[in-house]
């Protein structure tokens, strides 16, 4: 067992747990904060996305160990205060969830592009979301919704 | 305007009131009519005052809030939104002032009869959801605004009969008075006798405000924010933490051999045998990971040892060729004799691989029986059953009624959550630690290796055609096994073919099965829709005017081809290098044709889906919208499973692990565009949710002969099975 002291979310936890215990586990179940889902535990499906230092990566293959020493973490819980970060809106206004389950790891990937790319490409987009799965298979809803975030008009469903 | 009546029932309302003690909710002789009868303890009565039950169904409070239960689970296919939507437009509520919770597992009160079962049944699957609970609950919203009018109609001292509701007030025409639901809450009074509503008493469908016009889904907010809460959300006070270590074969039973060291490891509390699995309990999560990975278990053979999944489709092919006993399913007119007798026989065998559930949030309960062992509570994330108690009474010897459980969202579904395996494994470990929570953990590799699968088979389809092209007779054998599971979708119901004959060959494998989303369906519209274009194909005849002919006296099916038609410019030349293809399937009532346009690189193998097109007959959608995102993502998991997903098993073991080795499709091979028609009808509501995902093999199958001549007929299309196909 060993003491680390995280910053996440903007404040200071510490955290009593065995060296090498992944970051997933710590977030969700010592922590509470359990928007950040266990889907793989070998960062193929991204439901466990977060930022580290802005940068988006899959908490369930990072030791704990390895973001002690000042890492700024952001959870779906901290990226906005009120929920009402421009991607979320737009999840929102485009009706993206189904089950719901990979969608907070889908925010925070989404988000990393955007604070870097405002205003992504397609192609950009597909390539940056292409390690998050999602097995309602909302991906259609969730590009779109990247998209309206950007400031892109998109094309509505065109059936009637 | 005549009711039959529901009386409240007074050994009921003795009963409730033994029960409950103080303020005392009856649930009538209906299950609906709940009453406020006595109160002893004021405070008491002010806590619930805030909440009144109105019926079973609902709940208000004097501000105006409407709690409205949800009776289904919400594995992201809306019910959070549909069903609620339903009651409130019989209930003529303000949508803004509702708010939606499960209602209690209890199948007595809250379960559909449209299972045909004779009872009650809370159980979400087979897409029935909507089309079991649409009539209970505009009832149900009929009752609950039945009785706020009875309340207005008390408390003005005039007739019921000339009140009217709207938007969530109770009206007076006649005197002009109006008064909001909340203000009638407080001081409720549930009367003697409520209406048994017949349908043709409730709201005139062109009078609906909810019902066919979108409204955002309750669920989404909480799903963008994190906030919303999963099985595997649950975090209890004192709550410990349990795995299994499952064979990877199906039926290998344990000796453990280690469990001295295992015991031994940080935060270990107790080892548990199972019969196929050893359990681990310890104080977190990552202790019993860790013990996991320790374990030194010696494993048994058992029937599925000896099976190999590469190599059983030559049996299959031996068993389809030979006369053997076989379990008829469909059997119209005399289709040997036609096809005996037909002008031109066309024959062709197709074969599907199994694929696995995959549902993002792997499987996982929370179970805590009480210390003295007299009741228990499970947090789960459930398609129910048909014991809404999911298994573990039988578990703990228990009465039901001392199980509580509260349901939570679904991180997916898709028929593995009608399962409750994992739900007796936690009650089984929770059995060890009576007081203290368990919150079992199924790891991805757990969910996958120990799955339940989409059986695989082999179908043997005949067709004759007489000397005008018409099918005469159409004969289908599946082989696998599996039973039921390989039947749905053998029906042709909407062709105009007057022999027709369908068939199971049945050879166990000791395999585990499951209803995969869509079921039979997806194998067996594939193998239909695909000989029905070697048919055209082979006539020369286009694919779609092929079945307008076919569909000839069925108009709602051809109203979808039509549509789909239309939507795609299927008369409209392709572009070089692609083409289009079209399948139609119906899927727990609901018609749909699909049709994609694709392209393919020979050098690869590999297919590139452009467009994909559906129209849809669904009866009365309730929510359009969600109808659209089911079809959209029911089309992409179809692709998924028919470009992507296979399941192999060499002597009886599971040779995929994880998502690096059991692909899903990403967002790199979407379609440009999915789009989607709903054809308006005034049917009763029909099953959505597995419809899109029976369309994809039947259509890029066909897309790919219009495109090469060539036939795809083993799912899934792989690149390495694309190239041979393309070079046979």
């Amino acid at each position: 067992m060993a003491t680390y002291q995280l910053h996440i979310n903007g404040a200071k936890k510490s955290i009593d747990v065995a060296e090498g215990t992944s970051l997933l586990w710590v977030l969700r179940e010592h922590l509470g904060l359990t928007g950040t889902k266990y889907g793989c535990g070998i960062a193929q499906c991204g439901a466990c996305t977060i930022h580290v230092n802005g940068n988006p990566m899959k908490a369930c293959v990072m030791p704990v160990d390895g973001v002690s020493s000042g890492q700024k973490i952001t959870t779906i819980e901290g990226l906005d205060d009120l929920g009402n970060h421009p991607l979320q809106q737009a999840w929102i206004d485009v009706q993206v969830p189904q089950c719901g389950y990979c969608q907070s790891g889908q925010i925070m990937q989404a988000a990393a592009l955007l604070a870097n790319n405002p205003s992504p490409s397609r192609d950009e987009i597909v390539t940056h979301m292409n390690g998050n799965l999602c097995r309602c298979g909302t991906y259609m809803r969730i590009l779109k919704a990247i998209q309206k975030a950007a400031g892109k008009e998109v094309a509505v469903n065109e059936g009637d | 305007m005549k009711y039959s009546k529901s009386k409240t029932d007074s050994t009921n309302r003795r009963q409730f009131i033994k029960r409950s003690g103080g303020i005392a909710l009856l649930i009538g002789a209906s299950g609906i009519l709940p009453q406020f009868i006595s109160c002893k303890n004021p405070s008491h009565v002010a806590a619930q005052l805030k909440k009144h039950q109105i019926t079973s169904w609902i709940k208000m409070s004097e501000d105006g809030k409407i709690v409205i239960y949800n009776p289904a689970a919400e594995m992201g296919q809306g019910s959070m939104t549909s069903l609620p939507a339903i009651f409130a437009e019989e209930m003529d509520a303000n949508w803004d002032n509702v708010q939606v919770e499960f209602s209690p597992q209890i199948s007595n009160t809250y379960g559909s009869d449209g299972w045909g079962s004779g009872r009650k049944i809370m159980l979400s699957a087979g897409s029935r959801v909507t089309k079991g609970y649409y009539s209970l609950l505009r009832k149900a919203g009929a009752q609950a605004r039945f009785i706020l009018m009875h309340n207005a109609a008390r408390i003005w001292n005039v007739p019921i009969d000339g009140l009217s509701t709207s938007d969530g007030h109770v009206l007076d025409e006649n005197s002009g008075m109006k008064i909001a639901y909340g203000d009638l809450v407080k001081d409720l009074v549930v009367p003697e006798e409520i209406p048994d509503f017949e349908l043709h008493q409730l709201k005139n469908p062109k009078d609906f405000k909810f019902i066919g016009h979108d409204l955002p889904r309750t669920d989404i907010p909480a799903k963008t924010n994190g906030s919303a809460q999963f099985a595997i959300d649950v975090i209890l006070p004192g709550m410990l933490y349990g795995v299994l270590e499952r064979g990877r074969v199906h039926g290998a039973k344990p000796t453990l051999t280690n469990s001295d060291e295992i015991m031994k490891l940080p935060g270990i509390l107790h080892l548990v045998s199972f019969d196929y699995a050893i359990g681990i309990i310890g104080e977190r999560i990552e202790n019993v990971l860790a013990a996991k990975s320790r374990l030194e278990i010696e494993w048994s053979d058992a029937i599925a040892s000896t099976f190999n999944s590469e190599e059983i489709y030559d049996e299959y092919k031996r068993v389809a060729d030979k006369e053997r006993d076989e379990k008829v399913v469909v059997e119209k007119g005399n289709t040997k004799k036609a096809i005996r007798s037909a002008a031109r026989l066309f024959s062709a065998d197709y074969k599907n691989d199994y694929v696995y559930h995959a549902q993002m949030e792997p499987l996982n309960a929370v179970v805590q029986i009480a210390e003295d062992g007299a009741s228990a509570t499970a947090w789960v994330g459930s398609q129910q059953g048909f014991d809404s108690k999911l298994g573990i009474p039988e578990v703990l010897d228990m009465d039901p009624e001392k199980v509580h459980i509260n349901l939570q969202y679904l991180g997916g579904g898709f028929g593995r959550r009608s399962m409750t395996d994992f739900v007796k494994e936690c009650t089984i470990l929770a059995k060890e630690v009576p007081g203290q929570p368990i919150k079992l953990m199924w790891t991805r590799e757990d969910d996958l290796t120990y799955g339940a699968f989409r059986p695989m088979s082999l179908q043997r389809l005949q067709a004759g055609i007489d000397s005008n092209g018409r099918i005469t007779g159409f004969s289908h054998t599946v082989i696998g096994d599996g039973d039921n599971l390989l039947a749905s979708g053998i029906r042709n119901d909407h062709y105009e073919i007057p022999n027709q004959y369908a068939a199971l060959k049945i050879i166990p494998h000791g395999i585990r099965l499951k209803h995969w989303r869509g079921v039979g369906h997806g194998p067996n519209k594939f193998a239909i829709e695909s000989m029905i274009d070697q048919i055209a194909h082979s006539l020369g005849k286009d694919p779609i005017d092929f079945r307008r002919t076919l569909m000839s006296e069925s108009p709602k099916a051809l109203a979808t081809l039509n549509k789909a038609a239309a939507m795609s410019g299927w008369n409209q030349p392709n572009l070089q290098g692609r083409a289009k293809g079209v399948a139609f399937i119906e899927r727990s009532g609901t018609l749909s044709t699909g049709v994609c346009e694709i392209s393919l690189d020979e050098n690869t193998g590999k297919i590139r889906v452009h467009y994909f097109w559906s129209a849809s007959d669904a009866g009365v959608v309730i929510q359009p919208d969600n109808v659209k995102a089911q079809m959209e993502g029911g089309i992409i998991m179809g692709m998924s499973s028919v470009f992507k997903e296979r399941i192999s098993i060499i002597d009886g073991a599971v040779q995929q692990s994880n998502f690096d080795d059991y692909e899903l499709l990403r967002m790199a091979d979407i379609p440009e565009r999915i789009e989607t028609a709903i054809i308006k009808s005034d049917g009763p509501p029909q099953g959505v949710g597995e419809s899109g995902t029976p369309l994809v093999a039947g259509a890029v199958a066909n897309a790919f002969l219009a495109l090469t001549g060539k036939h795809l007929r083993h799912l899934p299309f792989t690149p390495e099975r694309v190239l041979e196909a393309l070079n046979s």
